[in-house]
């Protein structure tokens, strides 16, 4: 360690990985869990989501699986809760994750056609 | 980068290993591994989180759901149920006595609600062998603070003006210690650590070490910094295994990185550590019997003046503070001593740490600030006494210190109130007692353990706690005669003017704090021979009630005397010539038909 400014530097990189244990997250990304989301892959959702997550990262970002929203047919859902805004994406496949991941949450703007259920 | 989704935290303090927390956390990896999770789920081993009665326990980020109690048969469970689908294991959570609702959230039971967390503030939630996850919650900024933006004596005002007393039990105010050793002539100067925690019941210094080790490490160099010193010692009991273990990959970890060793942080600045495991001896808390261990002779105290500031390890000027202390540092360093000043009691600044232990729901580790009074300590966060039974004190400070009735309960604990009631802070062990607890029987224990840990080198300790010891157990076995209060009272002036450290000088504090609250005990067992609490077992009387008696036989076939006789589907008696107390048949009656008296 040379500097204070080193330290600094190892500090921001070190709490992005630590952010998860934080108890009050800004944005939380939920992944729908029932039998149903997990048959339509939600598995592989949430990996995609960590995967670029951790590409953009977005260490402070709670990544958390709920149950089923009653929504089976358009399942894998991933909801985003940012303070009191909600956003509810449908048949969201890996890269529909990822994509998310940069829009919604890097970028800040809502993917609006993956919002509503294609029939 | 290395991110997860989710980590869980694994208690592995002294409490829960010792319910096996180890054998959970692999069934957790396990279970982890075989549901493909290893990538998106941590499983982080921590210090201690404070409920130890609770233990193994585990919070699971970024949730912060709190499980208790758990067997490796719950591994599977909490792993297909919570890690991988999101579903609370609620069979898992704790209920509050009291509360309808289980609480899933750590933050939510009243245990961590009510406590302010500054010299605990990493453990329980860092892996302590992680330099890493230190430095990521602001860990060595201080050191690299004061090294580059701070004159030594800047620290020292610091410090200074955050009114820090000294955690070990003296309550000496902390930067006044550091600006007299820094003045002193002499070189080189040390820094030594205390971490010859020995009280029984306490394990807080512990619980920092073995929790977070890096925040003494690195308390220690500012001190070394501030002072004009480039060697620390830890001196720690060999008890403490654990301890000595994360300290030493600590201090590797923070040489590794640039952190101690020479030049730190480019500025020019050497500071290193250097582990001494003490032997265990009682007496070796006391800073000059310390020193001299360190040194390699007989742990034994000698007479102050001279202060370790002025003659201290080899001669030389010395800063000792205890591990918690030293804790407290770095916070204060980085919020300011205003911040520090702003918590607390106008004389006693900041938090002091306890540990709970004896009749008390949840024992365990807890931090909370100075002036916070002993009935939320006990009550609130300790969650009252087990079995319904009634409080009758509390036992601060170990054998140094004395035991506080019900009565004072509301009182704000810090240095000057727990002093004015006859006891001290102590190093913040808090044994709690309930009305079975005989207090003659506990300032006995007491006296018996600083007796047996006297180092014998001067005579009113070596002696006179020997015969305080002799008097204590002719009143607890019926023997006790008129008088005897007066001698233990005179003894103990005696020993508290002559005795030469501060373990001698205190060590009648038991005594004299019981007699000033429960004189009527020491008066019950001497005049009438009765035990008023039931415990001191020479004075007890076994007695079968006849109307609760059903004859069945019980008590006499397991009387290992054969004291009780009496004809089957009679009311059975109990030879008193014969009896030798032993109690069993009180455990074995189903009717409670057998009595103390």
């Amino acid at each position: 360690m040379k500097s204070l400014d080193e330290l600094d530097k190892l500090r921001e990189k070190l709490q992005q990985q630590m952010k998860v244990r934080d108890k009050d997250h800004e944005v939380t990304v939920k992944v729908s869990m029932g039998t149903c989301g997990i048959a339509a892959g939600a598995r592989e959702t949430v990996k995609a989501l960590l995967e670029e997550l951790k590409e953009q990262g977005l260490g402070g970002v709670a990544l958390t699986q709920t149950s089923c929203a009653g929504l089976c047919q358009h399942e894998p859902l991933v909801e985003i809760v940012k303070g009191m805004e909600k956003t509810t994406y449908v048949n969201v496949d890996r890269e529909k994750a990822k994509e998310i991941v940069r829009k919604h949450l890097v970028e800040g703007k809502v993917i609006k056609d993956w919002t509503t259920p294609d029939h | 980068m290395e991110m997860y989704r989710s980590h869980v935290l694994v208690c592995a303090g002294a409490g829960c290993i010792s319910s096996a927390c180890k054998a959970v956390q692999s069934a957790l990896q396990e279970n982890i591994d075989q549901y493909g999770l290893a990538k998106e789920v941590k499983v982080v081993e921590t210090g201690c989180m404070g409920p130890c009665d609770l233990g193994p326990v585990v919070m699971i980020f970024p949730d912060g759901v709190f499980y208790r109690k758990l067997k490796p048969e719950d591994a599977a469970e909490i792993v297909s149920e919570h890690l991988l689908k999101g579903k609370v294991v609620t069979r898992l959570l704790h209920r509050q006595p009291g509360d309808p609702d289980q609480v899933t959230s750590f933050d939510q039971l009243d245990f961590f609600k009510r406590q302010t967390r500054i010299a605990l503030r990493n453990t329980g939630i860092i892996n302590p062998e992680s330099v890493e996850e230190y430095i990521a919650r602001d860990g060595y900024r201080a050191l690299g603070k004061v090294l580059s933006q701070m004159t030594p004596q800047q620290v020292v005002d610091t410090i200074k003006g955050s009114g820090l007393r000294g955690r070990g039990g003296a309550g000496f105010p902390t930067g006044l210690k550091w600006e007299l050793t820094a003045r002193a002539a002499g070189n080189p100067k040390y820094v030594v650590c205390n971490a010859d925690e020995g009280d029984p019941g306490a394990f807080m210094d512990r619980s920092i070490l073995e929790g977070d080790p890096h925040s003494v490490l690195e308390a220690m160099a500012i001190c070394g910094y501030a002072i004009g010193s480039s060697k620390g010692y830890i001196y720690v009991r060999a008890e403490y295994p654990l301890a000595v273990e994360r300290l030493e990959t600590a201090i590797s970890k923070a040489r590794e990185y640039g952190l101690m060793g020479e030049n730190i942080f480019g500025t020019g600045f050497n500071f290193d550590v250097e582990i001494r495991v003490g032997a265990g001896a009682f007496v070796c808390g006391e800073e000059t019997a310390l020193l001299a261990s360190i040194e390699g002779k007989r742990g034994e105290p000698r007479p102050k003046p001279p202060f370790p500031a002025q003659e201290g390890l080899w001669g030389k000027p010395t800063v000792i503070n205890n591990v918690e202390t030293f804790a407290n540092i770095p916070p204060i360093i980085l919020n300011g001593a205003e911040w520090f000043a702003s918590i607390g009691t106008e004389k006693s600044k900041g938090t002091k740490v306890f540990a709970l232990a004896g009749k008390v729901n949840n024992t365990g580790l807890v931090e909370v600030p100075m002036g916070t009074t002993l009935r939320e300590i006990i009550f609130e966060i300790g969650g009252g006494i087990p079995g319904g039974k009634k409080f009758k004190a509390v036992q601060t400070g170990g054998p140094s210190g004395g035991c506080i009735p019900e009565e004072y309960l509301d009182t704000p604990v810090d240095y000057e109130s727990l002093t004015k009631l006859g006891t001290i802070m102590g190093s913040g062990g808090m044994i709690i007692v309930d009305e079975d607890t005989c207090m003659v029987d506990l300032a006995k224990f007491f006296l018996e353990f600083v007796q047996e840990e006297s180092c014998g080198k001067c005579s009113p300790c070596r002696i006179g706690t020997k015969r305080m010891l002799e008097i204590l157990n002719r009143i607890t076995s019926g023997q006790g005669r008129e008088g005897d209060i007066e001698l233990l009272e005179e003894l103990s002036r005696g020993i508290k003017d002559s005795a030469l450290c501060g373990l001698g000088q205190t060590a009648p504090n038991p005594v004299l704090s019981t007699l000033r609250y429960f004189r009527h005990e020491y008066e019950a067992h001497i005049r009438d021979k009765k035990c008023p609490a039931g415990a001191c077992r020479d004075l007890l009387t076994y007695y079968i009630n006849p109307e609760l008696c059903r004859g069945c036989g019980l008590c006499a076939k397991e009387c290992p005397a054969g004291a009780i006789t009496g004809d089957k589907k009679k009311p059975h008696v109990i030879d008193a010539a014969k009896c030798v107390k032993c109690g069993t048949c009180e455990q074995k009656c189903k009717f409670n038909a057998i009595i103390t008296v």
